[in-house]
């Protein structure tokens, strides 16, 4: 530690941080720009001036930068020396003059670090009278909003888009007081980080597309922490609602997770919550009129629940609670995962290796500090994108280890940059296609999924000899296995990446091989695994039997009634078997909360609430347990949660009247008794009768407006407002106004900072974690507790069959989740329907780039546009994953292609 | 004792042939200065176009949360009010949310005549609101001194603004 005189008071700090972040750790209000805790330090913008003294007795000082400026004992400064303040005030005022009269029109108004920053310095009267520079704007797609003339020239956007996220197509221009940010020419922005650009940016420049249609500022927002649903990465996001409809997303800071960005299908996929296509009340579809009330609805279950043999399907982007209810509902024996056989059984090897201790599954945090990356079978940028950007910061990060030699600090980002050229940190990646980390690696290696898997059999075969290793290798992949094992085994902390994508289990067994095989008696290796979806963990750890033991039940007719809790099954096979499942049972009762082409065939269609009406906890990829919070009470009373219907169904049994029973917290502790496993999971958040000071948390901030007016049109005397009996969040602005525990912060705001920037009040140490700690808890051990022997089914080399095409599932950040799709943006974004062959077989074929091919995978038939794709090996097909069209297939598949003639 | 009653009969008897200072209300109308703060009106710009940009701040500045409202915009990316709600039950007539209007829409007119028998009628719409006319302060158009293009002046055409920079250039 070292000691610093702020203003003749002493404090203790760590020393090597810049005197910038460590001033907002010591809770000065002390206004900056440019630097960005995740990014570093520029110097930039001026804007973060304070006063430096030689020693003790020295009372002139100079002016320094804080930002650059690295913190030694016995450092003596002045954040109140009258000099440093004039200096701050006079560059805001600089930076103000061309800064257009738009706050009342600007989307960022309210939660603007220009605005914050500027009253920070108390620069309050314009006195330049001449004429203010303006810009032409760009259309940069669906998603991000471009207005120049607010720019103040900070250079952050640019920073974090080619910089940190690596996109090429947002840069700046022009010379001297002209210069611009934006792309060559209007366009889409490439970056699947471009969304982040609205938070990134101090003021109004980039601001969030979809929130404009639907504008809200901070302030009016009923706020509640939240966990993205959109991948298995479990992203900390908060969810803002205003007059019953879902309106933003933005990131919420956790330390070990996503740190200060979200993905745009993360921050843009919300949309689904309003969509017109909602489940709005629950439906009989026996009776004429369908619909019914909660009594006739009750009626009827309670007929088909006692009598009658019921199984369960559970859903793996479903709460914990919410399957654990339906498992408790149907009986242990009669619950299974709502997932294919060959899903459920990469979870199961998965599981294996993650419950036995020997490897160690890093957060998105840790995965930044790896130093060499071995990606088998999967497309980061598409699949968990935010993990592709988190490896991205490993490669980039990786030589700046040597500047602690020279003497550069960490967040010196200019001289790190120069410092490492075009060095990077080793990173392999085995994949069929190009993806876009492929420009970081050393090597893209283009294999089909089973070579994939003998390429990392061999590896972990050359880093111990005991691993058993394919035959028949050629002497060019033997030598490439050798030279990747080389640099595994040299790194300090090499990180293994794979996952359920490529729909291959030996890829996984090769992954966890080399894992092995690089852990030391001190040091676990780190693996990474990807999984399908939001809840897939949590599912697959109740440990189920899959959708194909369901469908044999239900074959030999011993079944009635099948639950399906969120969950479209035609997502999860072929639309043939699935079709026949459904013939099979008489009553068939859905719980979601969209049409789709499951709740289409329901005989009882329940809607339920999605995760912004919901409260619940879902287990991430890392085996982290995490709650989301219900955000806002819906109008629509019929929307809610799905473990609370199902809680009550439970009561059929017992003949009781059904009342509501339980709050999430005793569903958890109840299923942290029946499976272990879980341990953990029910003290993610504080239970729902925490209190600070006898107050609950409210959702809305101090200026939410419109309380006796909003409902005003419809009843002039105010409604009581909704309470929460559920989690220690209230739905209105009374409340405790002080620090919330990590868990339960609805948003970020500390007086003088009301943009998102106000996180550093809520951190222990700027860019470190959350005060209190980061929230949730890691359910898989950390030491060894099982014997985890290598694997040993190593694939036969993939030979092309002729005829016989190798289906192969691409996955598209965009498209390929079930509910982001709802958002027009992510919509639009959507890849149209193609089929990616290589070159030399669409020439046998006698195709050539979009000829019209039909594909007949099991019993369906497609008519696909032809994409060639060179680096695509021989016999393999690829096509969107779960692409609107393109579902109702048995992953994995195999197909048929002819050239078709429509 | 005695004096000061006599006194104050006498005063009393004096102020009969004072001019009167009640009003026969409502025949007679009360002169109310323009600045008093009464019924509140959305006023239009010297076009004719809505005042309201929808900021919301007018909302964040009520003291008793009586107006609620939500912008949206129009094909040029004008903003405007979707609906404007205040609920006159709830009006403490502060004129707060005349000063914190960034565009003059919002403004307190001198009236008070807006007494109803039913409280539910107390609650005025965007169409009770908004009136044809530019209130208080005549000539003020937000958007042409706004640096944005909304359809009501083009980029680097509005009052004290330079023409848009082509970013081709190297000239200083």
């Amino acid at each position: 530690m070292a000691t610093i005189y702020i203003d003749h008071k002493a404090y203790e700090v760590t020393p090597g941080k810049n005197v910038l972040e460590t001033c907002l750790t010591l809770g000065f209000d002390l206004p900056y720009f440019c630097w960005h805790p995740a990014m570093g330090s520029v110097g930039a913008c001026r804007q973060c001036a304070i006063k430096l003294f030689k020693d003790e007795d020295d009372t002139k000082g100079r002016l320094v930068m804080s930002c650059m400026e690295t913190v030694k004992d016995n450092m003596y400064l002045s954040v109140e020396d009258p000099a440093a303040r004039a200096f701050r005030a006079q560059v805001i005022e600089w930076l103000m003059t061309n800064h257009p009269h738009d706050c009342a029109v600007c989307d960022e108004g309210g939660s603007c670090h220009l605005q914050d920053m500027t009253v920070m310095t108390g620069h309050n009267y314009r006195r330049f009278q001449f004429p203010k520079r303006s810009y032409k704007n760009q259309y940069l797609g669906p998603f991000i909003n471009h207005e120049m003339n607010r720019c103040i020239q900070c250079y952050r956007c640019v920073r974090f888009y080619k910089d940190y996220a690596g996109g090429k197509d947002l840069d700046v221009f022009a010379a001297h007081n002209h210069v611009y940010f934006g792309r060559a020419e209007d366009g889409i922005l490439e970056s699947e980080f471009s969304g982040n650009l609205a938070e990134v940016c101090p003021t109004g420049v980039f601001t969030d597309k979809s929130l404009k249609a639907h504008y809200t500022r901070k302030w009016d927002m009923t706020m509640a922490p939240s966990i993205c649903q959109h991948c298995s990465l479990g992203c900390n996001v908060i969810a803002g609602e205003r007059y019953g409809e879902l309106r933003q997303i933005t990131n919420r800071y956790n330390g070990a997770v996503n740190g200060y960005f979200i993905c745009d299908r993360g921050r843009f996929g919300y949309e689904f919550v309003n969509n017109i296509n909602r489940i709005q009340q629950p439906l009989v579809r026996a009776q004429i009129p369908d619909a019914a009330d909660k009594d006739s609805l009750y009626r009827q279950l309670a007929k088909i629940l006692t009598k009658d043999t019921t199984i369960g399907i559970a859903s793996p982007r479903a709460s914990l609670e919410a399957n654990f209810a339906l498992r408790q509902l149907v009986g242990k024996e009669n619950f299974y995962q709502g997932v294919s056989e060959a899903e459920a059984q990469l979870m199961r090897n998965i599981l294996l290796t993650l419950n036995s201790g020997h490897v160690h599954s890093p957060s998105l945090k840790e995965t930044e500090t790896a130093d060499a990356v071995f990606i088998l079978g999967e497309d980061l940028t598409n699949s968990a994108p935010m993990l592709a950007l988190a490896v991205r910061q490993a490669i980039r990060k990786a030589p700046f280890e040597k500047a602690a030699e020279i003497s550069i600090p960490t967040w010196h980002d200019a001289a790190l940059r120069e410092l490492a050229q075009e060095e990077k940190g080793a990173l392999f990646i085995a994949y069929p296609t190009k993806t876009k980390l492929d420009e970081l690696a050393d090597k893209p290696l283009h294999l089909s999924p089973d070579e994939i898997a003998r390429l990392g059999y061999t590896v972990a075969a050359q880093l111990n000899t005991n691993v058993p290793a394919p035959e028949g290798l050629s002497k060019h992949s033997l030598k490439l296995a050798k030279q990747i094992a080389g640099i595994l085994k040299k790194a300090k902390n090499p990180l293994i990446i794979c996952g359920t994508s490529l729909f291959n289990e030996a890829i996984i067994s090769a992954a966890t091989n080399i894992a092995l095989a690089l852990s030391g008696k001190e040091k676990k290796a780190n693996l990474s695994f990807v999984i399908p979806e939001c809840n897939s963990m949590g599912l697959a750890m109740m440990d189920a039997p899959s959708l194909a033991h369901a469908m044999e039940v239900l074959e030999n007719g011993d079944v009635d009634t099948v639950v399906v809790l969120e969950n479209d099954l035609y997502r999860r096979g072929g639309k043939g078997e699935i079709d026949l499942l459904f013939n099979h049972c008489r009553n068939l009762v859905v719980l979601d909360h969209l049409h789709n082409e499951t709740s289409n065939k329901a005989s009882i269609l329940i809607p339920v609430a999605t995760f912004a009406e919901a409260d619940g906890t879902i287990v991430n990829n890392e085996g982290r347990a995490q709650r989301f919070f219900q955000v806002f009470s819906p109008k629509n009373e019929n929307f809610r949660e799905s473990w609370r219907w199902l809680d009550e169904f439970r009561q059929f049994q017992n003949g009781i009247c059904p009342e509501e029973l339980k709050a999430p917290e005793n569903l958890l502790a109840e299923m942290a008794h029946l499976m272990p496993q879980f341990k953990g999971a029910d003290t993610v958040a504080p239970d729902a009768d925490f209190r600070i000071s006898g107050q609950k948390i409210p959702r809305e901030p101090h200026r939410y407006s419109g309380r006796t007016a909003m409902l005003a049109n419809i009843n002039v005397s105010e409604p009581k407002p909704p309470e929460d009996h559920d989690s220690a969040l209230s739905f209105t602005m009374e409340g405790y106004k002080g620090m919330p525990p990590a868990p339960l912060i609805p948003f970020f705001w500390a007086p003088g900072w009301n943009s998102g920037q106000s996180v550093n009040k809520y951190q222990a140490e700027v860019g470190g974690s959350l005060r209190g700690g980061d929230p949730g808890n890691r359910l898989f051990p950390e030491i060894s507790v099982a014997e985890l022997s290598y694997r040993n089914h190593i694939p036969s080399p993939f030979i092309p069959s002729p005829g016989e095409w190798l289906m192969l599932p691409l996955s598209h950040i965009f498209g390929s989740e079930e509910l982001s799709i709802y958002s027009p943006g992510i919509n639009e974004r959507c890849p149209k329907p193609y089929i990616a062959i290589n070159r030399k077989d669409a020439k046998d074929l006698n195709t050539a780039e979009n000829d019209i091919v039909q594909l007949q995978i099991q019993d369906q038939l497609y008519f696909l546009p032809v994409r060639i794709m060179e680096e695509l090996p021989q016999g393999l097909a690829g096509i969107p994953y779960q692409i609107p069209g393109l579902t109702g297939i048995s992953w994995p598949a195999k197909g048929t292609l002819t050239k078709g003639n429509t | 004792m005695m004096i000061s009653l006599l006194r104050t009969i006498g005063l009393t008897f004096l102020h009969m042939f004072k001019k009167r200072e009640t009003i026969q209300y409502p025949e007679e109308k009360a002169s109310l200065h323009p600045r008093w703060r009464g019924r509140i009106v959305l006023t239009r710009d010297p076009d004719m176009g809505e005042r309201c940009v929808g900021c919301y701040l007018c909302a964040a500045a009520c003291p008793v949360d009586c107006i609620s409202l939500q912008a949206t915009e129009d094909e040029n990316g004008r903003r405007y009010p979707e609906f404007f709600r205040i609920n006159f039950s709830r009006c403490i007539f502060c004129g707060y949310c005349e000063e914190a209007c960034p565009t003059y829409a919002i403004q307190l007119i001198p009236d008070f005549e807006m007494a109803e028998y039913n409280r539910q009628d107390m609650v005025y719409e965007k169409e009770d609101l908004l009136i044809n006319s530019q209130g208080k302060y005549p000539g003020y158009n937000y958007y042409k001194i706004a640096g944005l293009d909304a359809g009501v002046k083009g980029k680097g055409t509005g009052e004290n603004e330079d023409p848009p920079i082509d970013i081709h250039s190297l000239l200083p």
